[in-house]
């Protein structure tokens, strides 16, 4: 059990391409963390960093009160989990599961109890004389994660570690994780793409872009205050609408209100967009498409002067048709502004 | 050229473990083959105590020297027969297993075992079979009229070369013709029938130019064999005679060198060919490369 | 199949047919040869069923001492021990130089990465003269050391398995690395029981390949004591024309090939993967 504390930390990969710029990160004792943000944005490569699976140019980075800048992977007593779950393939799953273990010298004893326990927690006690490509995908992330769990170590990193699943799967598994992870209460550092993932599991989020922080919070406070018009189009799905103030001042033209100064940018969650009238910023569209997702709709509105199409949700079934007309308000008090240079919140 | 995203952090290990064969490449092979490029140009006296720069005169002197120009001809002869009847039957070869289903199996263990059988059993093999007191096939031959004798007559000798070391090499070409063939996809072949070609049409016109990378590589070992490896089918036969008629520039190097002792010639006729192999191995490489793209 | 046409499946087979009986006839020769007696070989025309003398001809094989050569039993000694040190040398230093190559990143990397390659170019043939040189500076003339040792280099083996461990996910050893296991017990736990196969493979192609050596043997060995088995054969063949002793010699011959034959015939598969692999 141990804090993890980033520091300053920067990668500067050959060629000077800067993979981490500058970054602070503490993650407290038993949190789960999520990292998240597109691909090449550089959570893998900080979790790897963590792991000691790549060095640091600069800063320091502690497990516990340890600086383990130039410790080996095992010697940081962390425990990881790979997207390819990189199961040694010519050993059975209990041999898996007790690698790490022997290489520690761990006693017999206690390696047999350790393994036993962790398979009894995942289910895995039948397949432990299997070898790994007689299994499942779902059960062979189980071993993954048994191959962290017997290690007891001070945290686990997971590396994407759902995204070989299929839907489904992937929905049980999380929820899982999360269940393992509160009840082991092991610090833990969880790098994902898919933001749905992301939300759900996190105790607090961390968004990352072109290898800076862009923000870190509970998932709920990022979704309800983006701090920047990237975690505001990358949190929430469908995503955004973000609509530029010039155009809309066009189109809305007295139901436009008057925003702090510096805002040059709207943003809008589709689901707090209002079919019908009401207060707000009024505008009325064309529906293109219309996605019936089964317990709520999305239309794809066409605004004319606007170059974008707007998205909106509405609960149940939809109350229009395509090539409709619709009118709907945008309500002020759902309104996010931003500023497009800076690319940060105006409040 | 590529390593692991990441790699271990050793200092000294690394070079622990090319050592072993880097030690025995430089001391067996690199340094030798910087002996021959060096003794190439120049002369020892008749006691061996002194040697002196002659610059290119040996290879002047190879390039006009009729046994070895004949020697580049014959050689050029017999790599392209060779090359040209051991593709030729293992194409056919391979094209018949690739058509049957079960029984292609059978066919392929019966073809590919002459693999290892060694270039010097496949020469004595064919030297008995050739042999003029007891051989089967002079004695058939005898009823055409052709009085066979490979030690007297060159063409002879040559022929029992040539079919020695083309035999000897079916197997090899057999194998890597089949598995190009098993590799061109099936429904191509479906696609080419429905349009209406028939199976020798379908051959030539969907399956052979798609063969194509494996003849060519298969061109370039076949070439590389037939200078190198047949060594032991020469000497275990005619011995490069009678009167130099089988005398290939690989059994040169050797009789010059090894049993003749003249150092200057042997050595520039080594690195000739080591240009030509050098030649050899990067159109071969080059074309590895383009292959890996696919 | 596309369409099943009689015609076509039966010149399948002839066509089949044809080249088996192509490639198995100068063995059957020698087969035949090596089971008859002396006198029916030299009475002009060569019997093509077998006789009843193989027993004796292998008997004498095995028994007879002939001038220039060594004994019919040393020879397979020698030509066994040839052809399992190479083997075994060849596939122990080309793995741990691909392991350094692919698995650690070091000055000079790429210089050993070309040196190695530089063999691919360099045949005995091409250096016979300088290389013998080498091995009698060092003197390793007429022995095992000198057999064996300048062969063993191998650009092809070291090529096959850097291939390999190129095709083994990354994080199988950075998930040893968190297990911790360091570079010598990531290789011994995890890296050479996943190629196994490949060695296996190798081992074959390997082994024909050493019994097959005939010109190094030949510069390096001018005591019988080390000779192999081709340079006997082949030194008992040189002699048949004066002296017409087929029926041994073919049984001598047979049976300096059967080692490797039957290797290639029940291992098959293994020899398969070993030659087209080596080749990519």
């Amino acid at each position: 059990m141990a804090s993890i504390d980033l520091k300053g930390v920067r990668k500067v990969y050959q060629g000077n391409v800067t993979a981490i710029h500058a970054l602070d990160l503490s993650i407290a004792d038993g949190e789960l963390v999520v990292l998240v943000g597109p691909s090449g944005c550089g959570k893998s490569t900080l979790l790897r960093m963590i792991a000691g699976l790549e060095t640091i140019t600069d800063g320091t980075i502690s497990i516990g009160e340890d600086v383990v800048n130039k410790k080996e992977p095992a010697e940081r007593d962390i425990a990881m989990v790979f997207q390819n779950y990189a199961l040694y393939p010519h050993m059975s799953v209990r041999q898996n599961l007790e690698y790490g273990l022997k290489n520690r010298g761990t006693p017999r004893d206690e390696i047999d109890r350790r393994v036993n326990e962790a398979a009894r927690i995942l289910e895995i006690t039948p397949f432990l004389d299997r070898k790994p490509r007689q299994l499942s995908g779902g059960q062979r992330q189980r071993v993954a994660m048994g191959r962290a769990i017997v290690r007891q170590p001070k945290a686990f990193l997971f590396d994407e570690p759902l995204s070989n699943l299929d839907a489904k799967l992937r929905g049980q598994m999380r929820i899982e994780i999360r269940r393992l992870q509160r009840s082991l209460k092991t610090t833990s550092v969880y790098v994902t793409h898919d933001q749905l993932e992301a939300m759900t599991l996190a105790d607090r989020l961390v968004v990352m872009n072109g290898g800076r922080i862009e923000q870190v919070g509970k998932p709920i406070e990022l979704y309800d205050k983006p701090a920047s018009l990237f975690v505001a189009g990358f949190i929430g799905s469908p995503p955004m609408n973000l609509l530029p103030i010039a155009a809309l001042q066009a189109i809305a033209g007295g139901t436009m209100p008057n925003l702090p100064t510096g805002t040059d940018i709207v943003g809008i969650r589709p689901d707090e967009v209002v079919v019908g009238s009401g207060e707000g910023i009024a505008l009325s569209g064309t529906v293109e498409l219309i996605e019936p997702v089964g317990g709520e709709s999305h239309l794809y509105v066409r605004v004319e002067g606007l170059d974008q199409t707007l998205i909106l949700v509405q609960q149940g079934r939809a109350s229009v048709g395509e090539a409709d007309k619709v009118d709907f308000v945008l309500p002020l008090a759902a309104l996010h502004g931003f500023n497009k240079e800076s690319g940060l919140r105006v409040d | 050229m590529d390593t692991k995203r990441t790699v271990f952090p050793s200092q000294g290990l690394p070079y622990l473990l090319v050592a072993p064969q880097l030690i025995i490449t430089i001391i067996f092979f690199i340094w030798p083959a910087g002996q021959a490029v060096k003794s190439s140009f120049e002369r020892e006296d008749p006691f061996g105590l002194s040697t002196s720069f002659v610059g290119l005169l040996h290879y002047l002197r190879l390039f006009q020297e009729p046994d070895y120009l004949a020697s580049v001809g014959r050689t050029a002869l017999f790599a392209l027969a060779v090359t040209i009847i051991s593709m030729g039957l293992a194409l056919v070869l391979a094209v018949a297993v690739n058509r049957l289903i079960r029984a292609g199996t059978a066919y392929s263990t019966m073809l590919l075992w002459p693999y290892a059988v060694s270039p010097v059993v496949a020469g004595i093999l064919w030297w008995f079979i050739f042999n003029s007191s007891t051989g089967i096939l002079p004695y058939m031959l005898e009823f055409f009229g052709l009085d066979w004798n490979h030690q007297l007559n060159g063409t002879h000798a040559m022929i029992l070369i040539i079919v020695a070391a083309s035999w000897k090499q079916i197997s090899y070409n057999f194998l890597f013709f089949l598995a190009g063939l098993q590799s061109v996809p099936q429904s191509l072949n479906e696609a080419a029938a429905i349009d209406g070609a028939g199976p020798f049409k379908r051959f030539w016109t969907i399956v052979f130019p798609l063969l194509s990378p494996t003849t060519f590589f298969l061109m370039i070992v076949n070439l590389n064999y037939t200078m190198f490896d047949t060594f032991g089918v020469i000497d275990a036969t005619t011995a490069g005679g009678p009167n130099q008629a089988t005398n290939t520039l690989v059994y040169k190097v050797y009789t010059d060198g090894y049993i003749g002792l003249n150092l200057g010639s042997s050595s520039a006729q080594s690195v000739i060919l080591m240009l030509f192999v050098i030649v050899l191995t990067v159109i071969q490489f080059r074309y590895v490369e383009r292959r890996v793209q696919y | 199949m596309v369409e099943n046409r009689p015609w076509l499946t039966f010149l399948t087979h002839f066509v089949l047919i044809c080249g088996v009986v192509i490639v198995v006839f100068p063995v059957y020769i020698a087969l035949i040869a090596s089971t008859h007696g002396p006198t029916a070989l030299s009475s002009g025309m060569m019997p093509l069923l077998p006789g009843a003398e193989l027993w004796n001809n292998v008997v004498q094989v095995l028994t007879e001492q002939r001038r220039g050569v060594a004994p019919f039993w040393l020879m397979a000694w020698n030509s066994l021990w040839m052809a399992i040190i190479i083997t075994v040398g060849k596939i122990a230093i080309s793995i741990i130089s691909a392991y350094a190559i692919v698995y650690f990143r070091f000055p000079g990397r790429v210089l050993a990465f070309w040196l190695i390659f530089i063999t691919l170019m360099l045949p005995v043939e091409v250096r016979i003269i300088p290389t013998f040189a080498v091995v009698a500076n060092l003197g390793m003339l007429n022995s095992y050391a000198g057999l064996t040792i300048p062969l063993i280099a191998s650009a092809t083996a070291t090529f096959l398995f850097r291939q390999f461990f190129m095709t083994i996910p990354d994080e199988m050893m950075e998930a040893a690395r968190v297990d911790g296991a360091g570079p010598l017990k990531f290789f011994r736990d995890i890296l050479l029981p996943l190629s196994r196969t490949n060695i296996a493979a190798l081992c074959v192609i390997l082994f024909i390949y050493g019994w097959m050596q005939y010109l190094w043997p030949l510069l390096v060995t001018t005591d019988p004591k080390y000779y192999t088995l081709m340079m006997g054969v082949k030194r008992m063949a040189a002699v048949a024309d004066a002296d017409p002793q087929w029926n041994t010699i073919m049984a001598a011959v047979v049976m300096a090939m059967l080692p490797p034959v039957l290797i290639v015939i029940f291992m098959q598969r293994l020899f398969v993967k070993g030659l087209v692999e080596t080749e990519k």
